[in-house]
């Protein structure tokens, strides 16, 4: 067992230097600006004196590394200091906006994820079959359009023709889970459509690869049953290459958000980073980003452990 | 042994087809095949014979990509061909069992050998779980698996290859089927590993009295486990007749030529008196990149104009020696030298003359040739590269060297090596070498991937060129054959040390050092006895691993001595 | 019940009655299932819903048998094997390519409006090359979604050339109020500032899928020398860019853009820049996994044993080995930046106006959609199906030399 811990705080490890590493990005690209973000929020016609009081107040005066240092530490109280456009703090402006992001997500997730791999599993099985080649052109489609007309297509007959659900997410405090679940069902349907398609894809050359091991051959020449063959042979070794397709997918379902909810008008993340990029908002978009990336490492870190944790070679060294 | 006339499988106008670039094509055109109650029957061919279909077709059972499209086969008066898949499979695992060609890929690394080896008598409720564990046991005592009581609660990859095909064995006998198909079972094995699971192989298929039908390519190991033999050639039957009067009296000129033994010997050299080796290996100690040492204290030297043969199993350091000569692998400690001097340990710091003496000859053609490149242009390449020859010198160079490795130039110039037989790519690689104009060339495992004839013609080729050209060899084998066909002097190697070296002669004659007895032994030979024999002689505990275990002990002692008496004379 | 009703169940019956008798099993499950499909789509939809199938199978049928033909066509030219003198005449051709664009870049800097027919001879030999009797043996096998692929790719490429041609408007011109519906001279009406729309997406090719084929090239040569320089000299160089490309990697692509293009604002140069440094992680994997596998290969020794350098060794051993699933991973990067960038651009931070460009154009019109207009769904439409075509063509490319290993 020593050697799975060993090979999980490794790769716990990784996953906190490469967070560090692009907080490092994240932070230091924003210093690459032409001139400083005192220009850049005041302007060209901005006086001298200005420019030069916004600086101080924004604590521009102090080095790179220290200011870095600062928003490092804030950041890992989850306190990513003012907006400048608004001035309010940027974790009351986002902090909701999350939760309503991570909401959607999930939505989308619960019902992809277990529709995807079933259905999978069953083309890999109907595997050169026209079911098959149908599912694959019909995949295909679905990943190759652009998140934006899947969703204008789905208000286009949904919401607009035939009025069964509403075209645009507004959230209120007071509505019950059932009027949640409907509003926010059109965005939902998007992403599942998009992730559905690509987790499908993956789980059907998953399971392929795993049907053509000699050791599936070696099972059905042992006389065991289709059902025994799967369940038995194929499931335990298929779970980490299915972890691994969720994962992936549970990340793509982070940027695929972004574009939805503008489409949706849904008050999440994915909106305000929008703003705060039309805007130059900087703090907004460095929180943003930093909140996105570190969403998507810790997916992509869950996917590695949990293919650890169920690899049978792994999980009874020598 | 107990044959009775009672047939137990028959097939009649087997055919099989095979999906390939969008339509079916025959791979078995029209097989008969008849297997009697407890008779053992060798399939042999080249690969693409279509053994292993046959063998898979035997259980009823297409591959995917692959279906039986006439003929019937007839498995204890139950017609395959029609049985419907739960008839089919209610046989397999029971009656008919099958052990594959690599059982490290075969077994499922999610569960216990044990649990993997129970499921087929469980499942037909043969017997309890315990009983089935018993007997699971029983069967590693009489296959002679180390630790029988608690090897099957391991997981497949925590036991060593040989283990576990013996395991696979043992598991195809959990129902005491009528018959087994096995699919070049040894193939992955070194000599010394396969010699033990042939042994237990054969003892448990007679002491059951098991029919079975083995696949393989090896003639000299099918001679020692088949009681009759059938050759295919490309999906076709070329003859069938029980092993002794096969290997007295083959009839087709196919199973001659595969059968013939090596004609081609040739004379013995000397080393030159006084003289200074061509290469000169010191006292070599390698390793590759955090890894651990894989050659110890290596030394050895080589003449102009001489042959000399690198011998040992897998692992045993002989292609990592090449890559430090040739500068791939800079060594830990000691030298190469050329003509006395010392070359630079890698190959980038070596001049283009000193990359120009030493060339060499690959095992797979297929991937030592180019396959986007022309047949010119991969002779004429090193010559420009080296003597710098351009236009009309350039060509009639590559028809030369075309002449030389007696091919038709005209006809070869043009082509791409996927065109090639595999025989004409060995000599479109020889012919590369060559174009260097070397003094040296290092030939790994040149033979061992191509049919026996065409085999004999590359020696004879590289024998020819070395007597016009003078040049030196160093033959990295394990075919002890071809070392005896071709080589002036011997290096056996074990673990990454050289064990024992010197002429010819002297290595085939005893007594040897117990390494290189163990592997002079192991080697199957073409006669059907050779087996029983052998193991009469040595017991069964004095074969295979366990003897080369109880070697590894003393290698050192012994072979440190010999290797120091034999650079005494040497030098 | 009417005549077209009795006539669709009837046809499909038919169809999967012979499809039945003809042993043709796959296309009978296909017929017989539509057939159970249409009873409960005709309960639910009425007849509406069966004239929708109808439709649908038409324009199936339609776009199969533009791509049956098309592949004849392709065949054809290949057997006649026209291709051939290009091939042979190396660096004349290039020679040509280098003149022709020359001619092109002069003629749009004087004016003289010959532009598009340069640009269309030099495309035109490009795609020439390829065709040889070998390419004739694969395109019998394609499939036709792969050849529906080409002919779409096909059209959007002269589409995007004669932009200027075919449109009947300029790119910005106003010719009309806001909104106007489609009249004799605008096909498909005018957009919120009364300029035409078919004409903006006519323009559209030419900027939407020029930037995105840019940036596409951008990533690619950035990538591939990276991947190929890696494969080849290993050690030290290979490892810092694994690592850099892992850093890369594990920030969201669409994030990476947006602070890209947050903090150097939206422009031509700005974004391909961004997306060179996001996907070149993508091309450097793929092409240093593909090149690892030729650089182990014994030729590829006997090369370096002989003193070949770093650029020998990739020009004419390892390239060579590793076209084809190059060339199938371009069209796959293609995808992927074509998607983000019209992303950007729908969100208003792609190619600014007046240019016109298909992302900027669904999101300016996208408030004609609660009226129950498809108009500005048009141009996301042609964003969809140069993806799908593209996809096809990559699906078929890699099956191919994947070959047949299910």
């Amino acid at each position: 067992m020593g050697d799975i811990l060993g090979l999980i705080a490794k790769r716990l490890g990784l996953g906190l230097v490469i967070l560090f590493v692009i907080s490092i990005i994240i932070f230091f690209m924003v210093e690459l600006l032409p001139g400083d973000i005192a220009q850049a929020v005041l302007g060209q016609g901005a006086t001298e004196e200005n420019v030069a009081a916004l600086r101080k107040e924004m604590g521009l005066d102090k080095p790179a590394p220290v200011r870095y240092l600062e928003w490092l530490g804030g950041a890992v109280t989850f306190d990513f200091g003012n907006s400048i456009v608004t001035d309010e703090k940027v974790t009351t402006l986002i902090g909701e906006r999350f939760k309503n992001t991570l909401f959607l997500a999930s939505y989308a997730a619960v019902i992809a994820v277990p529709l995807a791999i079933i259905l999978g599993i069953i083309v890999a099985l109907l595997r050169n079959s026209i079911f098959d080649r149908v599912v694959n052109v019909a995949t295909l489609t679905s990943i190759s359009s652009p998140e934006f007309f899947l969703g204008y297509i789905l208000i286009l007959y949904f919401a607009v023709n035939w009025g069964m659900f509403p075209a645009i997410s507004s959230l209120s405090e007071d509505m019950t889970m059932w009027e949640l679940l409907n509003r926010t069902f059109l965005p939902a349907l998007t992403l599942v459509l998009v992730v559905t398609a690509h987790m499908m894809r993956m789980t059907r050359a998953a399971i392929i690869n795993l049907l053509a091991s000699p050791y599936i051959e070696m099972a059905r020449l042992k006389g065991a049953p289709p059902w025994k063959v799967i369940v038995k042979h194929a499931l335990p070794n298929a779970w980490a290459p299915i972890i691994n397709v969720v994962a992936l997918n549970l990340a793509y379902l982070i940027t695929g958000v972004v574009l939805v909810e503008v489409v949706f008008v849904y008050p999440g993340i994915g909106q305000a980073l929008v703003d705060a990029v039309s805007k130059r908002d900087f703090p907004v978009v460095q929180a943003c980003c930093l909140i996105f990336a570190g969403t998507f490492i810790l997916l992509n870190l869950a996917a590695d452990v949990g293919a650890i944790l169920t690899n049978p070679r792994l999980r009874h060294p020598k | 042994m107990v044959k009775s006339n009672e047939v137990l499988l028959e097939i009649k106008d087997l055919q099989i087809q095979g999906f390939s670039e969008e339509r079916w094509v025959d791979i078995i055109k029209g097989v008969d095949l008849t297997l009697h109650k407890g008779e053992v029957m060798g399939l042999i061919g080249e690969s693409g014979a279509g053994k292993s279909t046959i063998g898979a077709a035997a259980m009823g059972y297409a591959r995917d990509g692959t279906r039986i499209s006439g003929g019937s086969i007839e498995f204890d008066g139950m017609e395959l061909t029609t049985a419907t898949e739960e008839e089919k499979r209610s046989l397999r695992g029971s009656r008919i069992a099958y052990v594959a060609q690599s059982a490290a890929a075969s077994f499922n690394p999610a569960h216990k050998l044990i649990d993997q080896h129970t499921e087929a008598p469980l499942q037909y409720r043969l017997k309890k779980r315990t009983e089935a564990q018993e007997d699971a046991v029983e069967l590693y005592r009489q296959l002679r698996l180390p630790n029988p009581e608690e090897i099957g609660f391991r997981y497949p990859h925590q036991v060593s290859g040989g283990q576990l095909q013996r395991a696979m064995t043992a598991m195809a006998m959990s129902c005491r089927p009528d018959l087994i198909i096995f699919d070049e079972p040894t193939t992955a094995l070194d000599v010394t590993t396969q010699i033990e699971v042939l042994a237990a192989i054969r003892d448990i298929v007679d002491q059951y009295n098991t029919a079975a039908i083995y696949i393989t390519h090896d003639l000299a190991v099918v001679a020692q486990m088949a009681d009759t033999i059938k050759v295919l050639l490309k999906g076709e039957e070329v003859e069938e007749a029980e092993t002794k009067e096969m290997l007295d009296n083959p009839k087709e000129d196919y199973t001659k030529s595969l059968w013939a033994v090596r004609s081609f010997k040739r004379s013995q050299k000397e080393r030159p008196k006084d003289g200074v080796p061509l290469i000169s290996v010191k006292n070599v100690d390698a390793a590759y990149t955090g890894g651990q040492k894989v050659l110890d204290d290596v030394s050895f030297d080589i003449y102009e104009g001489m042959t000399v043969a690198v011998v040992g199993e897998s692992g045993s350091g002989k292609s990592t020696t090449a890559r430090v000569i040739t500068g791939l692998l800079p060594p830990m400690n000691g030298e190469v030298q050329f003509k006395g001097e010392a070359l630079p340990p890698d190959y980038r710091n070596r001049t283009k003359d000193q990359l120009r003496q030493a060339q060499m000859i690959y095992q797979m053609a297929d991937t030592a040739l180019n396959p986007k490149v022309q047949i010119s242009e991969i002779i004429g390449r090193p010559a420009q590269f080296y003597q710098g020859l351009r236009g009309s010198a350039l060509k009639s160079r590559v028809d030369e060297l075309l002449d030389m490795i007696e091919l038709e130039p005209s006809h070869f110039y043009n082509r791409y090596p996927p065109e090639l037989s595999g025989g004409q790519k060995q000599r479109i690689g020889i012919a590369r070498a060559l174009a260097a104009e070397p003094t040296f060339i290092i030939c790994d495992e040149v033979t061992s991937a191509l049919d026996q004839l065409v085999a004999e013609g590359i020696l004879r080729l590289l024998d020819r060129l070395q007597k016009e050209l003078n040049l030196a060899y160093m033959f990295i084998t394990h075919d002890l054959a071809t070392v005896r066909a071709i080589a002036d002097e011997v290096v056996v190697m074990q673990h990454g040390k050289v064990v024992e070296q010197g002429p010819k002669e002297q290595m085939f004659t005893p007594p040897h050092h117990p390494y290189t007895d163990l592997l002079l032994s192991s080697v199957p030979e073409m006669d059907p006895d050779w087996l029983t024999t052998l193991l009469e002689e040595r017991g069964v505990d004095n074969v295979g691993d366990a003897a080369s275990a109880q070697i590894d002990t003393d290698a050192s002692k012994v072979g440190g001595s010999k290797q120091g008496a034999q650079q005494e004379s040497g030098g | 019940m009417n005549f077209f009703v009795i006539g669709y169940y009837a046809l499909l019956l038919g169809a999967s009655c012979l499809a039945a008798y003809m042993n043709r099993r796959a296309i009978f499950l296909l017929l017989f299932s539509l057939t159970l499909v249409s009873f409960i789509l005709g309960i639910i939809g009425g007849v509406a819903a069966l004239r929708a199938v109808t439709i649908a199978a038409g324009l199936l049928a339609l776009a199969g048998m533009v791509a049956y033909g098309f592949r004849e066509f392709l065949v054809q030219l290949s057997e006649g094997n026209v291709g051939r003198p290009l091939r042979e005449s190396g660096g004349v051709f290039l020679i040509i390519l280098l003149i022709l664009a020359a001619l092109a870049f002069a003629s749009n800097s004087f004016d003289w409006g010959l532009a598009e027919i340069f640009v269309a001879i030099g495309v035109l030999l490009l795609i020439i090359v390829p065709l040889s009797p070998e390419t004739a043996k694969e395109l019998r096998r394609a499939p036709l979604t792969a050849t529906f692929g080409l002919f779409v790719i096909f059209t959007y490429i002269v589409a995007g050339i004669f932009s200027s041609v075919i449109a009947p408007h300029g790119e910005a011109e106003v010719i009309a109020s806001a909104f106007a519906p489609a009249d004799d001279t605008m096909l498909l009406g005018a957009d919120q500032l009364g300029r035409d729309i078919f004409s903006r997406l006519i323009y559209g090719t030419r900027n939407s899928v020029g930037l995105a084929l840019a940036a596409t090239v951008a990533a690619f040569i950035l990538g591939a020398v990276a991947g190929l320089l890696a494969a080849t000299k290993g050690g030290w160089f290979d490892q810092l860019m694994g690592r850099v490309a892992d850093v890369i990697m594990s920030i969201p692509s669409l994030i990476f853009a947006l602070l890209m293009l947050s903090i150097f604002g939206p422009s031509i140069p700005v974004i391909i820049g961004a997306v060179a440094i996001i996907y070149a992680p993508r091309v450097f994997r793929l092409t240093r996994a593909v090149a690892g596998n030729v650089v182990v290969m014994d030729y590829i020794e006997a090369a370096k044993l002989r003193g070949e350098g770093t650029w020998y060794l990739i020009r004419k051993e390892i390239l060579p080995n590793s076209t084809a699933p190059l060339v199938a991973e371009f069209g796959l990067e293609f995808c992927f930046v074509f998607l983000l960038v019209a992303g950007l651009s729908f969100l208003g931070l792609g190619i600014q106006p007046p240019t016109a460009d298909w992302g900027s154009m669904v999101r300016e019109n996208a408030t004609l959609i609660s009226f129950g207009d498809i108009t500005p769904l048009i141009p996301a439409a042609a964003i969809a199906l140069l993806t799908v075509a593209v996809n096809f063509v990559v699906d078929w490319m890699l099956h191919r030399s994947s070959g047949l290993k299910e």
